[in-house]
């Protein structure tokens, strides 16, 4: 049986990606459209949510081909969240680029183009599929290539050839890494995988496992292969650049958590080491290299990496407290980052720049937007009691639990950096008079104002609320690590509950169907 | 017959990754191609290389006749060829329009991004 509910969230946006380009020279038009279909998103994202809740987890099988041989749709608590997310950060992003794009050729193309990401992210978060994940991958890959070259001048040109050629690498891993898994096991479904997988021999394990670590870890941007990611974000149109920082590495993040607890399990993939490693130096590297720059957009740039460390280190630590922390981290950073990314755009449009040295003096003339600034800001670098705290605080204890010291030691030193560059910001571009030199600030209309303003403010009272109310949020990680450790009742539901009837099934020597002649 | 194949996979790895690492752009794109072709090889030969019957299934079975060659692999490659086909045309426009702006094919001299703006 095909559930609507959860073929929904990928097949509205497409719609509206659709519609969207079909409109692209009718400015308002395609706003409309646009807004209709991020708002639609967010409605049923919120049916689904509400669904996995009282109802359990839900599953789909595309044309009633039943898993392991078809291809399914699984919501769990976990995907549910993070497609809810992804719809607010959708409606967030919509709304801003109205504004913020307004004045660019191809307006339409910019929504139609950020819908169908949307697609590829939520498909992403929906699948049960692994060759289907990187699908749902490409799709998200191909329109970000788009966003990055739409009107590209000769730096965006630049930061795109970066962008392109190492993501193109880390596709490639995947896909190869998705070859040889089901070469080994015969299967795709995720689900059947946990039952196969342990059957493998080590070695094969750990060279299928570690590709995977290694593509995945260039998407979530992980220590020695982020290198993309500074290099090409700082050119990007603000609210382009927002909806990456919210999303793409993020999904990255996801697939790593999904892949090393339901398909490996990463203490038995031999990763674990390794992977506290990388957590501690992503950290690390990510909020050295904010200190030393003095753009807005590349500080942010290099603090999406530090708190990818944070994400990596709760799976790392891999207990149920350390992956609740993670997905705690994921659903506080999307909404902080994005917002984080929304106010420098919106700084860079009045003074024309997002040179620190260029701006100044946006507290005397918006104190309002320097309010604003400090909630995400503090929230970030982990100021109680903002939702940035409580993620912090839960990996940290599970470190300390694990006697992981060092990788403790580390995230609270970091903790320490991110306040240094906030302040950074908060001083050159807020409390010092604007520079002689400036350009006066390009006078913005009551209701460009308000388009900006909008989703910045509620993306800051989300902040204010995941801090305040931070219980259900954390039930809700709970309930997802739980269930990513022990993923009994996933398997159950997308296999049947006579699933044991596929876990004994011992690995053919032949994948299934490739009977000898 | 696994083994030769095994083989064909490894050389045009190695060529690719080879070419990969050339600072010059277009020299890069080769590479890129040779290395997605190797891996939807890889696909093709970790779906194991049987003889068999196509996978038809008779209107009044549920199963096709034994004996019947695994079809995965090849609906795998397809998805992937298809997909690396319309990266590889992104990316050769990219490569084309980078040419044209920078005048340079060579990967070291483009560092426009990190100028000020």
């Amino acid at each position: 049986m095909t559930h609507w509910l959860l073929v929904m969230p990928v097949f509205i946006p497409l719609l509206t990606a659709t519609a969207c380009a079909f409109s692209f020279r009718a400015r308002a038009l395609s706003s409309v459209i646009s807004w209709s279909g991020a708002l639609a998103n967010l409605c049923i994202a919120l049916l689904l949510i509400q669904q996995v809740i009282s109802q359990g987890l839900q599953v789909t099988a595309f044309g009633d081909w039943q898993a392991p041989f078809g291809i399914v749709f699984v919501a769990d608590l976990l995907s549910a969240s993070m497609v809810l997310i992804t719809a607010i950060i959708g409606v967030a992003i919509v709304l801003y680029s109205t504004t913020d794009l307004r004045s660019k050729p191809f307006y339409g193309i910019y929504h139609s183009l950020i819908h169908a990401l949307l697609a590829g992210v939520m498909g992403s978060f929906l699948t049960g599929d692994i060759f289907n994940l990187y699908v749902f991958f490409e799709v998200m890959l191909i329109t970000s290539f788009g966003l990055m070259v739409l009107n590209a001048n000769k730096q965006q040109v630049d930061a795109a050839v970066k962008y392109v050629v190492l993501n193109l690498i880390s596709t490639m891993v995947f896909l190869l890494a998705i070859g040889l898994l089901y070469g080994a096991t015969g299967t795709l479904n995720m689900a059947d995988l946990h039952a196969k997988v342990p059957l493998l021999p080590d070695t094969t394990m750990m060279l299928i496992s570690g590709l995977f670590l290694f593509g995945f870890a260039i998407k979530a941007s992980a220590f020695p292969v982020f290198s993309w990611l500074p290099a090409s974000y700082h050119h990007l149109p603000s609210a382009i650049v927002a909806l990456y920082a919210a999303l793409l590495t993020k999904v990255g993040v996801y697939a790593l958590i999904r892949v090393f607890t339901i398909v490996f399990d990463l203490v038995d993939s031999g990763y674990q080491p390794l992977l506290i490693v990388i957590a501690g130096l992503t950290m690390l590297t990510g909020v050295l290299g904010a200190a030393s720059q003095f753009h807005i957009k590349r500080i942010l740039s290099f603090h999406i990496i530090s708190q990818i460390g944070y994400m990596l280190m709760g799976l790392a630590i891999y207990t149920p407290l350390a992956i609740t922390g993670a997905i705690f981290y994921i659903i506080h950073h999307i909404i902080v980052k994005a917002n984080l990314f929304l106010i420098g755009g919106f700084l860079q449009r009045r003074q024309g720049s997002d040179n620190l040295r260029e701006l100044g003096g946006a507290y005397r003339s918006m104190p309002w937007l320097a309010l604003l600034f400090l909630i995400p800001a503090f929230s970030l670098a982990g100021f109680p009691p903002l939702s940035g705290f409580w993620g912090k605080f839960l990996v940290i204890k599970a470190s300390l639990q694990t006697d992981a010291y060092l990788l403790a030691a580390t995230a609270l030193f970091v903790g320490l950096m991110t306040i240094y560059s906030m302040t950074k910001i908060w001083a050159e571009a807020f409390w010092k008079p604007l520079p002689d030199n400036a350009a006066a600030p390009i006078p913005l209309t009551r209701m460009e104002n308000c388009l900006y303003i909008v989703p910045i403010a509620a993306l800051a009272v989300l902040t204010i609320l995941i801090g305040l109310l931070v219980e259900p949020i954390y039930q809700l990680a709970e309930v997802s690590a739980t269930n990513l450790l022990n993923p009994q009742p996933y398997i159950n539901a997308v296999l049947g509950s006579d699933s044991t009837a596929y876990s004994t099934l011992t690995i053919p020597s032949a994948p299934a169907g490739g009977t000898q002649p | 017959m696994e083994f030769l194949w095994c083989l064909v996979v490894g050389l045009m790895t190695a060529c690719g990754v080879f070419l990969m690492l050339e600072r010059h752009i277009v020299r890069f794109l080769f590479g890129m191609i040779l290395v997605s072709n190797a891996i939807n090889l890889a696909i093709f030969v970790a779906g194991r290389l049987t003889r068999g019957n196509p996978p038809l299934i008779a209107s009044d079975a549920l199963l096709p006749a034994a004996g019947y060659a695994n079809p995965l692999p090849q609906a795998l490659i397809l998805t992937a060829i298809v997909i690396g086909f319309g990266l590889l045309l992104f990316t050769l426009l990219l490569a084309y329009r980078a040419i044209k702006e920078f005048g340079t094919a060579d990967m070291d001299k483009m560092q426009h991004a990190e100028t000020e703006q």
